[in-house]
């Protein structure tokens, strides 16, 4: 065994102070480039962050995979949602003819879209794979608007550093940072396989953001939000998963 | 019993190297970590398919027969487990960066001093079916080791040791990150050329198995050489204080 002397203290002891002031110097840059996720306190806080981080980097413009039209799911599974409530059921009984998003927060016009408003913006359509944190997953083409369309329609304000996203599912919501919002294939699907968006698959409005875990792609949007910060939202840890113990980003 | 090595040599080479037994450690926190949080996501689906694709309206590769702990499978039990993916998931991918941050200095350091060509790969004579047949039938009679294994790895330890760090652990990892939908975006090539998602998923579970393998023979093996003076080495470097011990003996 090494005897411990002086030379080994001292060693050790500046290596430690320099591994201190690195990790200082380390978080104020990636705080400033946009690295610290809402949820990086507490006891799993460094994973979650060094996560966060590590792929914002790495996928700062990468695409989900796309599939052949050949590889679509004949039976996309059908997730259980908690039973829609009697207004859910008043918009389906009309066809959700009268839905609402409404979009509001730091953009420099807050609107309200009809379902027909969104139809007459750009549509695109991705062939991606739904993948569920359970471990199972498909295949689907969805059809519908960027959201970085719907945001540039209203103006969102320079300072924004998330878009928080509801459910007309009591206490549902989530949110994405601008990389996410303003990434190609984040969209505000209205259609599935060459057909409206099923209730059962999150229509009238359903979240896709493909490059991120299931539980990211909310069903029902009734409202978006522009904000610089997830104070005031929830507990302030970015959506409602954490809150159930699941962490913000779900890019894993 | 001989000691082959003289005291001055023992003194500035221990047993194991700091590196090697702060690594090892840590690999050992990060495993079972990642290995209690892998079995319980696993009970959220114990259904495993090949391909790109897979959930309960597919046929499955295999079925693990137990309950899960969501409602969406049919296991044929009634009884639904405990769910705990929330804390699992952070664990999980917490454990894994302590794991890959830790290969990532053993591997350098590894590399650097020259540890795994003097370690761990198996040595040059050695690297024939002879070699390992004759030291096989050397553990089937239980015969003594010979006096070099007590500083140095025989065949089969290196051989088992090289598949652990070069296949087994790049492979567990690799087979991890391709589960990643925001990795897969980045580099596509590393789920595809494994056949898609879902098979990522199954050799994950696969590779954990031989791994799982691996951690049952080498304790079982430290277990049958001396439990204490092996995990004493591996703790402190050093041989066993004691009695009529010189240092170098095993």
């Amino acid at each position: 065994m090494q005897s411990i002397t002086r030379r080994n203290l001292i060693r050790t002891g500046v290596t430690a102070a320099a591994g201190f002031a690195g990790l200082a110097a380390a978080e104020r840059i990636a705080a400033r480039h946009g690295l610290i996720p809402p949820d990086h306190g507490g006891l799993y806080g460094a994973g979650e962050t060094l996560t966060y981080a590590a792929q914002r980097v790495l996928t700062a413009h990468s695409m989900a995979r796309e599939f052949p039209r050949s590889m679509i799911s004949k039976a996309p599974f059908l997730n259980d949602v908690t039973p829609p409530d009697d207004a859910f059921k008043r918009y389906q009984a009309m066809g959700f003819a009268d839905w609402k998003l409404q979009v509001d927060g730091m953009v420099a016009r807050p609107t309200t879209f009809s379902m027909s408003d969104l139809r007459s913006l750009p549509t695109h359509s991705q062939i991606t794979e739904v993948v569920c944190e359970e471990g199972w997953s498909y295949v689907a083409e969805w059809l519908g608007t960027p959201l970085h369309g719907v945001l540039d329609e209203v103006g969102v304000l320079p300072q924004a550093r998330y878009i928080v996203y509801f459910s007309s599912q009591k206490d549902w919501w989530d949110s994405v940072d601008m990389a996410d919002a303003l990434h190609p294939q984040t969209f505000l699907t209205m259609g599935m396989n060459g057909g409206d968006l099923p209730v059962g698959f999150g229509g009238p409005i359903r979240m896709r953001v493909p490059r991120q875990l299931g539980y990211k792609s909310v069903k029902y949007i009734t409202r978006l939000t522009a904000t610089d910060s997830m104070k005031g939202f929830g507990k302030g840890l970015g959506s409602a998963a954490p809150e159930g113990g699941y962490s913000w980003y779900a890019g894993i | 019993m001989s000691a082959t090595a003289t005291p001055e040599k023992i003194e500035t080479r221990p047993r194991h190297a700091a590196v090697v037994r702060v690594t090892h450690w840590l690999t050992v926190v990060a495993f079972l970590a990642l290995l209690i949080t892998g079995g319980e996501l696993i009970i959220s689906h114990p259904r495993f398919y090949w391909g790109e694709t897979g959930n309960v309206n597919m046929k499955p590769l295999f079925t693990i027969p137990i309950p899960a702990s969501r409602d969406s499978v049919p296991t044929g039990y009634k009884k639904l487990m405990p769910d705990e993916n929330g804390w699992s998931r952070y664990l999980h991918f917490q454990s894994a960066w302590l794991l890959v941050l830790t290969a990532a200095v053993y591997g350098v350091w590894g590399l650097g001093r020259g540890h795994f060509r003097r370690e761990i790969m198996p040595v040059r004579g050695q690297r024939s079916w002879r070699a390992y047949s004759t030291r096989l039938g050397q553990y089937l009679r239980r015969g003594p080791p010979a006096a070099d294994e007590a500083r140095s790895y025989n065949v089969l330890q290196r051989t088992a040791y090289a598949v652990v760090i070069f296949v087994l652990f790049p492979g567990v990892i690799w087979t991890g990150l391709a589960l990643s939908p925001a990795f897969d975006s980045a580099l596509p090539w590393a789920v595809n050329v494994l056949g898609g998602r879902q098979s990522a998923r199954t050799l994950h579970f696969f590779i954990t198995g031989a791994l799982v393998l691996f951690l049952v023979v080498h304790v079982a093996m430290v277990y049958i050489a001396g439990f204490r003076s092996r995990m004493w080495a591996m703790i402190t470097g050093g041989s066993m204080p004691g009695p009529g011990s010189t240092g170098g003996e095993r």
